[in-house]
């Protein structure tokens, strides 16, 4: 989320995490307090820097007390708040929903421009996806080669929106958005034109940076290649703020 | 019998490259060490022509492509205790699935058509049919160890083995991942 960039007498509060006990902003989500603690947090649509979305659920931790799960990334913290970020529970829920991922477009990491730099291939390590138990739909999607500088594979798309939010929040242009629902749900540039044929990008490249996945790519890039860098986000993010 | 703990293995390979059979190669001077340990029994690596009655662990490399990957994958379901997974072909379907897009006519029609300059023709005597779609392992049989990469590291191969040698459920994401 983006940081206010004076701190207008907001009140700390105390809370524990995983047994934990610590202090924080009220003003802060979940997944802040867990960062700045290097409590690790599985997020994919979560970025330091644009706005919360909360649609990927991979940050789902429980709430003593509460039956239901938050999502830590658009949960702010409260007084006497007790979390649990690892539970059994939890972590089932995790695996399932890497394997839905992978399951739902073709994701082939061998081959991948960003095999070993990819989020969502990390990710399935770090939560112990060594398989997908459901049938991987094998439905082709289409790949738009059409920018002279930059690729969009929707086979490798995971919905994120985060390409969505840093063209619209940070670089102003708002050349991406999302069309359909469902399997069919994707991104599109512009009114679903080629993303070559946009007036409105500037290729500036934030999507391709901040993509999690080898969705958003340079040209060019061949297996292993593509390494993305997203130190500008949060010093960019800041400057907005400030204006 | 001199060592009777030793634990027997069979491999084979389904639609693979034998690049993952390479990896396990690749243990080097542990293949020594491991020899001690285990009796491979059946495998592409040995002379052996058939697969014995019962084996303590099989390694299936590949996905399933074919009537000939079909029938294996269930002989060695059928005559192994446990089974493994090697590698993402095996795991995922990986390269050999990226062909479940298209149509089976026209991927033979570019194999052996298209790209032929002599004597274009789709081979039918002695080759099995191809199946659609081409899956991993664990479409179609149970599997209780997957161990991913393209290849898998010798290291994630020694890992493993080691761990079920010495009778603990190894953790594979621990050593490896998807396009490792
Ligand atoms: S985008 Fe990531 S998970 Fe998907 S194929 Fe590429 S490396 Fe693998
Ligand atoms: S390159 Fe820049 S302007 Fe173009 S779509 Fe991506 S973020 Fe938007
Ligand atoms: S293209 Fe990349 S950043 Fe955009 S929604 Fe898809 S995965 Fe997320
Ligand atoms: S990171 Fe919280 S829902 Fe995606």
């Amino acid at each position: 989320m983006a940081q206010p960039a004076t701190i207008p007498n907001v009140r700390v509060v105390t809370l524990r995490i995983d047994d934990r006990d610590l202090s924080a902003r009220e003003d802060e989500t979940i997944i802040e307090v867990c960062r700045e603690n290097r409590i690790p947090i599985p997020s994919l649509c979560h970025l330091d820097g644009l706005s919360v979305w909360g649609g990927c659920r991979l940050c789902m931790v429980e709430l003593e007390g509460q039956s239901r799960l938050y999502a830590a990334c658009s949960t702010r913290v409260a007084e006497g708040m007790r979390i649990q970020t690892n539970t059994e529970r939890l972590q089932r829920y995790r695996r399932t929903i890497i394997e839905l991922l992978f399951a739902e477009r073709n994701h082939v990491c061998s081959v991948c421009v960003s095999n070993g730099h990819c989020e969502l291939q990390w990710l399935a390590q770090k939560c112990g996806v060594d398989h997908v138990r459901i049938p991987y739909r094998q439905v082709a999607y289409p790949v738009d080669s059409s920018h002279e500088m930059f690729r969009l594979d929707h086979n490798r798309c995971i919905l994120c929106t985060r390409c969505v939010r840093v063209c619209d929040e940070i670089e102003g242009a708002h050349t991406w958005d999302v069309m359909s629902r469902g399997s069919d749900c994707r991104i599109i540039s512009d009114m679903a034109q080629p993303w070559g044929d946009s007036d409105t990008c500037t290729s500036c490249g934030k999507c391709v940076q901040v993509c999690p996945t080898g969705a958003l790519v340079k040209q060019g890039t061949s297996v292993g290649e593509m390494v993305k860098d997203q130190h500008f986000l949060p010093i960019l993010a800041r400057r907005r703020h400030l204006q | 019998m001199t060592a009777p703990t030793k634990i027997t293995v069979a491999t084979t390979w389904l639609d693979g490259c034998s690049g993952c059979h390479m990896s396990f190669l690749d243990l080097d001077e542990r293949l020594i060490e491991l020899a001690q340990k285990v009796d491979i029994v059946y495998s592409p690596l040995v002379d052996t022509k058939k697969l014995p009655d019962r084996v303590d662990v099989g390694i299936l490399e590949g996905s399933i492509s074919s009537e000939d990957d079909l029938e294996k994958a269930k002989l060695f379901r059928a005559h192994c205790n446990l089974l493994i997974s090697l590698g993402d072909c095996a795991v995922t379907g990986n390269v050999p699935a990226m062909r479940n897009h298209f149509k089976l006519a026209d991927v033979m029609d570019r194999a052996y058509r298209e790209n032929v300059t002599l004597q274009p023709q789709i081979p039918t005597r002695g080759v099995p049919a191809l199946l659609t779609p081409v899956k991993p392992i664990h479409g179609e049989v149970k599997v209780d160890v997957f161990v991913p990469g393209c290849p898998p590291s010798a290291d994630a191969i020694w890992y493993v083995l080691n761990e079920l040698i010495e009778g603990r459920t190894p953790d594979p994401s621990s050593v490896t991942r998807f396009g490792a």
